[in-house]
């Protein structure tokens, strides 16, 4: 059972106080889009082994939507952050960098050259 | 013969003698005893039969690990079937049953048939069997599985268990599970950093099986050491003990689940029975010990064949001699230990069969010097068949089974070896590496488990690491202690090198079959898996038959997948399929360990879970008051409403008709308190609202109501209600009831993750008041009237509080906010009032509404009168896959609004499909009512072969004000085939014919909610 | 007006700590900015204490404040006050954008005294309550059981449990429980 830092509460929250609310960063389509942009939108998520991004909710708690950066594979978390930001910000990005070198994820990804020197 | 000594005996106190009985038999034990050394003291050798062929099963183990002796304990509402004897603590009247035999024990008609049909019953028998023919299935096959599935008897379904549970959370740096000297030691070390430290332990002494074996641990005498250690970690403030307590499980991120069994020992103790500690622990040290392999020899399952370490274990523990003339066979040194404490303990030690060529070192000869005979490069041939050990048959460890030598003997020890307990270290996924100098799997301390922040969150301790000899295990637990403790940024005193005693030993040989090849008919006769019994001969066809992976092999001859979990077949399970692939051990690997070690209670799962807090029951304030007025109450989520007031000599279906044209005549009071109440305030509110509502609540005028529609982004119909503009920048929200708390939170989700930057603050209101509905021609009639007698000012006339409109004031004496609103097509007032008055309000109005005929109305009453009127409801329309224009309702669809959520969906081209099934209204021909659910059969077949269908039953009633079925439905091009009728095949065999028309059946022109 | 009722009235258990259900409490909801200065000292206003710190409760002689969320407080006040003091709250914070409502009657409130409180609330609540760490002052939102629930600890050791009214019954029984005289833990 996941623990998970609510980062506008401060509290490690065990699963049980949390619910989990799908895929982080989605980008809204409305009237207007695409067929194909619509269905992406509804319908398409990532379902990645390694590296994710997820929006999770403090339900049983401060009721505060967040979002989580941990690996599928070992279910480790490289950090919770604030649910208003449409990508990652740089600092989770770089603690997922030093941990797994060479992540993708949608459009983000790990931004060093081979020297470790962030591009 | 298995006798009680005279001396010895260190956990039992011969002053507390203990009655209990065993199939109806009573017996004697002392306090201390388990029910199996109970058993075993009383010569009670014969204890269970096994699964498949019924064969006579004895105690095998002392332990967690016994696969044979489960029986059912306890009567009645105590009654628990499956219990290990091992693990059972006897006291005063305990009653145990063995189970899987008829009609007795001792006389079984099932093993007789199994001698017959065994052959039948080899590896994937159930899958080759039950294939063909197909009919046979359900008449012959599933009742003669169903008949054998299962060791012991269900409990009584109707019995409900007597005793409470419970859960407690539980939060440390650093928790220890297992106490024997390697749990005791890590323990030690990590509390000397001021650690908080947890230790646990599943047995009700601490220690472990040290003391049984002896040797010193500084200078100490082991139980002495461990008796001084426990005293001295009871004594520190950052270190809690609790024996009976298991650890069963390890799960995500250090979480950790403990089964402390608090009075299974002393079941009239008051007080819950198990206690499920959900423990999150920084680091788990898991000083889990080691079990003892069986040898796999012809015969290995005969009452008497017992683990040579568990016969020592009896006797040192519990007093108890499990045999006079004993054969011990092993691989290794340590049976030579058994040797010992047998003779030592007055048995005759017939025999020592050792495996090995060279036979064995120091304690060996420490057993030759006592006169026994050792004989080396030899095997157990065969143990006699019967209901306990007669005669063993020896020969040539390396042979086919010949040359046997017969000895009269009446119990055998074996040692394959031992084996680390691993399986805490593996729940959650830390990894083995095969030992080849001990044939066994050991943790390998580089793929430990991984937490939260990616680092190794469990560390072994002792035997259960992989060494076996004190020395080892000592430093190596130490050393577990001071890791553990680094790890949670601490520093323990390092006490450096623990002086024990050593005794040095040969090393041990690898057997996994004895002799190495034994004939056909000897392997048939060896059992790896005693529970499932699972042989040799079925591993070995397994392979053959292409079964390869060791998952694959598991589940196709059910090795280690009984209650045991195959704790003392696996490996050497293993070994054998290894060899028939002709692969090493570690190329085949293990099974994957899955929690708990050992089973556990359910009533410990759920903990305090039951009866009156099985679930939470969300009451009105006005729920006594229906209670206690004959309410049939309803299920609506959580909360509870009532669905009809039944009144004396009613039923309540006639309740029910009575509500809805008492409603229609009189006067109906309809608790609503449950609906949705969301109060939406900020600059951006009406904003806000148009996103959400399909229709545009933005222009709301002050002091006026909008019945909106909400639709997810999907475009399909999720809640409605009616919404009230409060002030400038702030709205009330009425939503269903089921629909209160997941609107808030979609409300909290849309604000927080997509439109942040708008200024909207939401607060759930809903129970903040009690909520009447006061509907019919009398509604007006005693709202004056209470306003006259009791004061109040609200004015409610149709001039001053027209249709849609609502006021705040004073209602009879109570502060109120009457909505002049109707879900019935009567006229209607929606009052709502604090709930901490909502009961007083509602028996005001009851009072005040007799000479009214005032009467309370249900939720059945209340779907009557919304589909008289063809109003739709959320859950009976809607499904999840129903858009609003399906159900007519297009004018609540702004056109003027650029976006709201669903618009987008709305133009997919599925949803636009002028093929959608839609809402018309359904009248039988004969008046009936038709079935719930039922669906309209149109002309041909679909591509499976099914009737096509046209339509299906949406919401179904009778109606008392029409006399007659009414019912919505959902039809294909419904609306434009007015005047037709459809068919609607009910499940009871009618057809019931069905004209379409329109859905208002009552009032269409909706004149009497406007007086 | 008749007068006001609480869920269950009062209603009390002694087993190895005494629960209670305390009667009507006021209870403001208040969400705003909390470092805006005119929210602040509206608070100080009404509930005589400032702006709690996160995951706190602060006191005075007039009220308390408590931390729910980044923008949103639990003010607690004298239950026939409250309506004096929402209509005070909103009059101080009119032209800012804030929320004010009163919630008195959409809560039962509870409290658990005596040694075993903090072992009758970790059997239900997924929460550290060591005395090291859960402290007077401190307050939490968490779950009982199968409920959301909100709690702190006072300086006399008494915790103060908050739920929905519809749910109270199902609170105090589950207190009830969890304080069987024969089911102390012995941890704390």
């Amino acid at each position: 059972m996941l623990i998970l830092e609510c980062p506008y509460c401060g509290v490690k929250a065990e699963e049980s106080e949390l619910s989990a609310g799908g895929e982080a960063h989605l980008t809204r389509f409305g009237p207007g889009s695409s067929d194909d942009e619509f269905h992406d939108y509804l319908f398409v998520r990532e379902n990645p082994k390694g590296v994710h991004f997820e929006r999770w909710r403090h339900a049983n708690g401060c009721g505060k939507w967040f979002h989580a950066a941990r690996c599928t594979m070992t279910l480790e978390v490289f950090g919770t952050y604030s649910a208003q930001t449409t990508e990652p910000p740089q600092e989770i990005k770089d603690v997922i960098t030093a941990k797994r070198p060479g992540w993708s994820w949608r459009n983000v990804s790990d931004e060093t050259n081979t020297e470790g020197q962030r591009t | 013969m298995s006798t009680r000594l005279a001396t010895r005996g260190r956990l039992i106190d011969r002053s507390k003698p203990i009655e209990f009985t065993f199939n109806g038999t009573s017996l004697r034990g002392f306090e201390g005893d388990t029910l199996a050394s109970a058993l075993l003291a009383n010569d009670q050798m014969l204890v269970g039969r096994s699964f498949k062929y019924h064969r006579p099963r004895g105690i095998v183990a002392a332990g967690s690990e016994e696969p044979n002796a489960l029986v059912g304990l306890g009567s009645n509402r105590r009654y628990e079937p499956n219990q290990r004897a091992t693990t059972t603590e006897i006291f005063e009247g305990l009653t145990a049953t063995s189970q899987n035999h008829w009609p007795s024990l001792e006389f079984d008609v099932g093993e007789i048939n199994s001698k017959l049909f065994s052959r039948f019953l080899s590896a994937g028998f159930y899958y080759k069997m039950f294939m063909h023919p197909k009919p046979f299935w359900k008449h012959v096959y599933e009742p003669f599985i169903r008949h054998s599935a299962g060791l012991g008897k269900a409990p009584d379904k109707e019995l409900q268990d007597a005793d409470t549970y419970e859960h407690f959370y539980f939060y440390c740096d650093v928790l220890i599970v297992g106490g024997g000297v390697a749990g005791l030691q890590a323990a030690k070390t990590a509390a000397s950093s001021g650690a908080k430290v947890l230790l646990i332990e599943e047995k009700n002494y601490w220690g472990g099986r040290t003391p049984v074996d002896g040797g010193t641990i500084e200078g100490d005498d082991a139980q002495d050491w461990v008796t001084k250690t426990v005293a001295e970690l009871e004594a520190m403030e950052n270190v809690i003990l609790r024996s009976r307590c298991m650890g069963a499980g390890v799960y995500d991120h250090g979480y950790i689940l403990g089964y402390e069994r608090l009075t299974d020992h002393a079941p009239d103790m008051a007080g819950p029975r198990h206690r499920l500690w959900r423990i999150r622990a920084t680091q788990t040290i898991t000083a889990t010990g080691a079990i003892e392999r069986p040898l796999s020899f012809a015969g290995n399952d005969v009452p008497g064949v017992m683990l040579a370490g568990s016969m020592r274990d009896y006797i040192a523990n519990w007093g108890v001699l499990p045999g006079q003339r004993v054969v011990v066979a092993t691989n290794n040194d340590d049976a030579y230990r058994t040797a010992l404490a047998l003779h030592h303990a007055g048995a005759d030690v017939v025999r020592v069969v050792d495996a090995r060529e060279e036979g064995g070192g120091k304690l060996a000869e420490e057993v030759r010097g006592l006169g026994i005979r050792i004989d080396n490069g030899r095997a157990i041939a065969k143990v006699k068949d019967g209901k306990r050990v007669t005669k063993v048959a020896i020969c040539p460890q390396n042979g086919t089974g010949g040359a046997r030598e017969e000895i009269a003997a009446d119990a055998v020890a074996m040692s394959g070896g031992w084996s680390p307990v691993v399986h805490l270290w593996s729940h959650c996924g830390g990894k083995l590496t095969w030992d080849a100098e001990q044939a066994h799997f050991k943790p390998d301390p580089l793929r430990a488990p991984t937490g939260a922040d990616g680092k190794a969150f469990v560390v072994t301790a002792g035997s259960s690491s992989g060494p076996m000899d004190l020395k080892s295990v000592m430093a190596n637990a130490a050393k577990a202690g001071i890791n553990a403790t680094q790890a949670v940024g601490r520093t323990a005193v390092d006490a450096g090198e623990i002086k024990t005693s050593v005794i040095s030993e040969a090393p041990m040989l690898p057997v996994w079959l004895m002799p190495a090849n034994a004939d056909i008919e000897l392997r048939m006769k060896t059992w790896l898996d005693y529970q499932n019994d699972v042989k040799v001969s079925d591993v070995q066809l397994a392979a053959q038959e292409g079964y390869e992976s060791v998952e694959h092999t598991k589940r196709y001859t059910t090795l280690g997948m009984a209650t045991d979990q195959g704790k003392l077949s696996n490996i050497n399970g293993l070994a054998i399929l290894a060899d028939s692939l002709g692969a090493e051990i570690p190329q085949v690997g293990t099974t994957t360990f899955r929690p708990p070690y050992h089973p556990i209670s359910m009533g410990a799962i759920g903990g305090e879970a039951r009866g009156e807090i099985f679930q939470p029951l969300r009451k009105t304030p006005m729920y006594a008051w229906h209670d206690d007025n004959g309410a049939d109450w309803e299920p609506v989520g959580h909360w509870r409403r009532p669905y009809a007031y039944v009144q004396d000599g009613e039923t309540v279906d006639q309740a029910v008709n009575r509500e809805v044209k008492n409603t229609r005549e009189n006067l109906g009071l309809l608790d609503a308190s449950t609906l949705g109440k969301l109060i939406v305030k900020g600059p951006d509110a009406g904003k806000f609202l148009d996103m959400l509502y399909t229709n545009m609540m933005s222009t709301l005028k002050i002091g006026k109501c909008r019945y909106g529609l909400m639709c997810s982004e999907n475009g399909f119909l999720s809640d409605d209600g009616v919404v009230a503009r409060i002030d400038e920048d702030t709205w009330l929200c009425h939503t269903t009831t089921g629909g209160a708390d997941h609107i808030h939170a979609q409300m909290e989700e849309w604000l927080q993750t997509e439109w942040w930057d708008w200024k909207v603050y939401v607060t759930n209101a809903t129970e903040q008041l009690a909520q009447v509905a006061v509907v019919g021609p009398n509604a007006r009639k005693v709202l004056e009237k209470l306003n006259a007698t009791a004061g109040g000012g609200l004015d409610l006339s149709a001039e001053a509080l027209g249709f849609m409109e609502w006021a705040d004031g004073k209602i009879g004496g109570f502060d109120a906010r009457a909505y002049r609103i109707s879900f019935s097509g009567e006229l209607s007032y929606e009052i709502a009032v604090p709930a901490s008055q909502g009961l007083a309000f509602w028996e005001a109005l009851v009072e005040a509404g007799q000479e009214f005929g005032a009467m309370p109305y249900g939720t059945e009453c209340l779907h009557i009168l919304r589909a008289e009127k063809g109003f739709i409801m959320i859950g009976d329309e809607t499904d999840g896959t129903v858009i609003p224009q399906d159900l007519g309702l297009h004018w609540a669809l702004s056109k003027k609004k650029t976006d709201y959520l669903g618009k987008r969906a709305h133009s997919r081209s599925h949803m636009a499909d002028p093929d959608r099934w839609k809402l018309v209204g359904l009248e039988t021909l004969d008046g009936a009512v038709l079935p719930d659910g039922a669906y309209a059969v149109g002309e041909g077949v679909n591509a499976n072969g099914q009737q096509n269908t046209i339509g299906r039953v949406t919401s179904t009633y009778y109606s008392a004000n029409l006399e007659r079925g009414i019912a919505m439905g959902l039809v294909k091009h419904g609306p434009d085939r007015m005047g037709e009728v459809i068919d609607f095949p009910g499940l009871d065999g009618k057809i019931y014919q069905a004209k379409i028309v329109d859905p208002v059946f009552y009032d269409k022109e909706g004149e009497k909610q406007n007086v | 007006m008749s007068d006001p009722v609480s869920a269950l009235n009062g209603k009390t258990y002694s087993g190895s700590a005494t629960v209670t259900e305390n009667g009507l409490c006021g209870m403001i909801v208040l969400r705003g900015t909390f470092t805006d200065t005119v929210f602040q000292q509206a608070v100080r206003d009404i509930v005589g204490c400032d702006v709690p710190d996160i995951r706190k409760l602060v006191r005075s002689e007039i009220g308390s404040a408590a931390w729910m969320s980044p923008d949103e407080l639990l003010l607690l006040v004298d239950y026939s006050q409250t309506e004096a003091k929402l209509s005070a709250l909103r009059l101080a914070l009119a032209g800012t954008h804030f929320m004010a409502e009163n919630v008195s009657d959409a809560r039962a409130c509870f409290t658990v005294t005596g040694a075993a409180g903090r072992e009758v609330l970790a059997k239900i609540a997924p929460v550290d309550l060591s005395p090291v760490v859960f402290k007077s002052g401190d307050f939490r939102r968490t779950r009982f059981a199968q409920i959301a629930a909100a709690f702190w600890l006072d300086e006399a050791d008494t915790f103060h449990i908050i739920c929905f009214r519809s749910v109270a019954e199902y609170m105090f029984n589950l207190l009830k429980t969890s304080a069987h005289p024969n089911a102390g833990v012995g941890v704390y």
